[in-house]
């Protein structure tokens, strides 16, 4: 029998939704004068371990949370100056857009450069100082459920368990957090949240969700080319016209930038790299005259959930909620999602204690979410984006950009009209033999870098002796289907190069070797694998990546 | 018998570090913190004692700035019973770390003091001989085996031409091999409990030691970056490679 202990809230992630849930919780328990405990787990190290976002932060829900957030020291250091979009032609040659003609959601006037991952670490500090109790390096293993279904709580996972299964000196065992209400904030693709999904149906009647792979680098650069606030975005090169994406290089604060790529998951060409497209964009002059003469710092990669309001789930079950990008409230039209993610957390946190003031035993579902939801601005701004991500996927980058501007600039995302995109990003991928194989330029290693040495940088660690978290659920699918019909497309889309395929000379076949310890915990293999075959489940607690000011 | 345990909090071994860009110093901002495993593994062995029922308390010290408050709670979440802090935010040598730690000692009167056998940001591996020479105590250093019976010591130490068995009197200073023990992890509610257990600040400036360094770094530099091998064929290959480009044979 598991240990277990009892809270009125337990909340899984510690990234901005979650900690905004705790933040709020907490701000309304102390006025109204009442007992209130939070709890919140977090897999990576500490708190900020496992975040990573561009960042350009529209501060909008953060002064909603913490008015006084300039006082209280929030890392919000940079504002941004000026924004500068690129039309990419070609290795050689891009097209800058002037102002006027860009949407006008992708204006970033007010906002600021920031590193989430740093604003996480404060977010967390002013949590622990409204009595949150925070546990960094616990992982949620399992959800809990009531006989009646309605989810009781989580349990951590045991610790000190070899890869055989058996338990080691070091064994403890994971415990049991009840709560009477869970709320679910994993970020993207949340291994939890995927269940719950499922479980209640929650993504019934909606769109298919969309997802896309961001991969960035942070640079200390040479002084005299530092702007700080500047803030770039491209589109085209590297990607074909068959695939989405797009470039952000921002300047934050201490002569470092942040250069990165996101390619939608909806790439069909199995034989695409998002690690190497992402590369070998860094070699556009747009990027090297920035980047040369300066030293790479660190490296990481994260899906993220881009479906937008066509694709949000019911974000309500009994017992819990779903909030931020674990349910998908990512403004893809902004390409910002902190703002949106910390408003749902806050909405939620609301609801619940509005739930828990009325003698509430907790367990129920709680519509009241929902509709505060609609009423808020979060939905608002949704709902003017819908467009947004199903016309680039739909009429490419060019028309769909030229669409997404008169939606955005002249109809304020109020065309009376919802484009759909129902194909999920898996099954688009094409057979290998449709496909023609992409050879990416070789690295420099001034630039442009190898797999190995950039995952080095993102500091991941997992304690080596331990099961497996990237599970198959057929051990014969990778090599049959996934490396007869596509070329193996995990080796590629992985940025961290946990997937290789190797030859196995007893059978003269490949065989899949996945180097779990890599794992930059992206959760891409979860989504685009073309044979839904890996599922991704959570290490022992603290294991992943150990980012720093991502 | 009353256990003082030393711990440090240190740039975590499982992350990169880089060196300032002006050379003087290693860059710890945005780096994470944690504490220095050897000292993990003096708590640990710290806290199995007191379980064995041979130390009746565990004080964990840390000497250093604010934030070292938190390798004491992970200590105190492991099971130490209270913790001291003495503030400094300025750079602390070993002997002015094992000075200060004397006076610790001379207020808390600890049968033993445990400590790591080195930290592994700067590797230095001093301290616990020279709190050990300062209080005229016994020393057992790279301990890799402790047992205690009575007011001695059965320490098992790593030595490089195998292992050295000592016999130490207490009160005694022992350091810690990687091969003592094997840490445990701290539970959900040990750490909860562990918020709520005392923990004293004293200011470095009020113990009466000279805290003026005594060393000054002149420049702080990333080692050369090692050179790709290459797989020879034969060993008369090798033989002759070393003759003729190293010039060591």
């Amino acid at each position: 029998m598991r240990e277990s202990m009892e809270f009125d809230v337990v909340i899984v992630g510690a990234g901005p939704a979650g900690l905004s849930t705790a933040c709020r919780l907490m701000q309304q328990a102390q006025q109204a004068e009442r007992d209130m405990s939070v709890c919140v787990v977090e897999k990576g190290s500490e708190v900020g371990a496992h975040i990573f976002s561009g960042a350009v932060l529209e501060p909008r829900a953060l002064t909603e949370l913490f008015p006084d957030w300039e006082d209280r020291g929030a890392p919000l250091n940079t504002p941004v100056i000026g924004d500068e979009i690129y039309l990419f032609q070609d290795a050689e040659r891009a097209k800058r857009i002037p102002n006027s003609f860009v949407p006008k959601s992708m204006h970033n006037e007010g906002n600021y450069v920031i590193s989430l991952g740093n604003l996480t670490r404060w977010l967390a500090e002013q949590a622990e100082g409204l009595g949150v109790e925070i546990f960094p390096g616990f992982a949620a293993a399992e959800i809990l459920y009531h006989e009646n279904g309605a989810v009781k709580g989580i349990a951590t996972g045991d610790m000190g368990v070899s890869a055989d299964g058996s338990q080691k000196g070091s064994y403890m065992e994971g415990m049991e957090l009840h709560a009477k209400y869970t709320v679910f904030s994993e970020g993207c693709r949340g291994h939890l949240g995927k269940q719950l999904l499922a479980k209640y149906a929650l993504d019934d009647g909606v769109d298919v969700q969309h997802y896309g792979i961001g991969i960035k680098e942070l640079w200390d650069i040479d002084p005299a080319k530092h702007k700080p606030g500047l803030v770039v975005h491209g589109a085209g090169w590297p990607l074909d016209k068959d695939t989405n994406g797009g470039s952000f290089l921002y300047h934050g604060e201490n002569n470092q930038v942040v250069v990165g790529l996101v390619v939608d998951l909806s790439y069909s060409n199995p034989y695409l790299g998002p690690f190497d497209e992402f590369q070998r964009m860094k070699q556009h002059p747009v990027f090297k005259n920035t980047l040369e003469g300066g030293k790479r710092v660190s490296y990481g990669a994260r899906a993220m959930t881009k479906g937008g309001l066509n694709a949000l789930p019911k974000m309500c079950f009994p017992g819990g909620l779903l909030v931020g990008c674990d349910a998908g409230t990512l403004n893809f039209a902004k390409i910002k999602g902190t703002h949106t993610a910390m408003k749902s957390g806050m909405v939620a946190a609301e609801t619940i204690f509005a739930a828990l003031q009325t003698d509430d035993e907790g367990g129920k579902e709680l519509n009241a979410f929902t509709e505060a939801l609609n009423a808020s601005w979060l939905y608002d701004e949704l709902h003017r984006s819908r467009n947004f991500g199903p016309a680039m996927h739909k009429f490419g980058t060019f028309w769909g950009g030229a669409f997404n501007y008169v939606d955005q600039n002249w109809f304020k995302g109020k065309l009376p009209f919802t484009l759909h995109d129902n194909t999920p990003d898996y099954a688009q991928l094409k057979e290998a033999s449709e496909c023609t194989p992409i050879e990416y330029p070789k690295p420099d290693g001034k630039i442009s870098f190898d797999k190995l040495s950039s995952v080095f940088l993102s500091n991941t660690n997992h304690e080596e002796d331990q099961p497996c978290h990237l599970t198959l659920k057929d051990e014969s699918v990778p090599v049959k289907r996934n490396w007869g019909l596509f070329s193996g497309p995990e080796a590629r889309f992985c940025p961290a190069g946990v997937y290789e395929f190797v030859e196995d000379p007893e059978k003269h076949d490949m065989r899949l070797q996945i180097n779990a310890q890599n794992c930059l915990h992206c959760k891409t293999c979860d989504i685009k694998d073309p044979s839904q075959n890996i599922t991704w489940v959570v290490p022992e607690g603290t294991g992943g990546p150990n980012y720093p000011n991502m | 018998m009353k256990i003082l345990v030393m711990v440090k909090r240190v740039s975590d071994p499982n992350v990169m570090i880089r060196v300032s860009a002006d050379n003087s110093s290693v860059d710890l901002n945005n780096v994470k913190m944690a504490i220095n495993p050897f000292c993990e593994i003096a708590v640990e062995e710290a806290v199995r004692l007191k379980e064995a029922g041979i130390a009746t308390e565990v004080v964990a010290l840390s000497i250093g700035g604010t934030q070292s408050q938190e390798q004491i709670r992970t200590a105190l979440a492991m099971g130490a019973d209270r913790g001291i802090l003495i503030e400094s935010e300025g750079p602390l040598e070993s002997l002015t770390v094992a000075k200060l730690t004397q006076k610790i000692i001379e207020e808390e009167q600890p049968g033993l003091v445990i400590l790591g056998k080195q930290s592994t940001d700067t590797d230095n591996s001093q301290t616990g001989q020279m709190l050990a020479s300062l209080m005229g105590w016994a020393q057992g250093t790279f301990a890799s085996k402790l047992e205690i019976s009575g007011e001695k010591i059965n320490l098992t130490r790593e030595v490089d031409s195998g292992l050295q068995t000592l016999s130490l009197s207490m009160p005694a200073v022992v350091t810690c091999d990687l091969r003592l023990n094997e840490p445990r992890f701290a539970s959900l509610p040990n750490i909860m409990k562990a918020k709520r257990k005392p923990l004293d600040v004293k200011a470095a400036g009020d113990l009466g030691v000279d805290l003026t360094p005594r060393i000054k770094t002149l420049m702080v530099e990333t080692p050369n970056e090692r050179q790709g091998g290459t797989v020879l064929g034969s060993v008369a290959e090798l033989v002759e490679k070393l003759k003729t480009e190293k010039g060591v044979i």
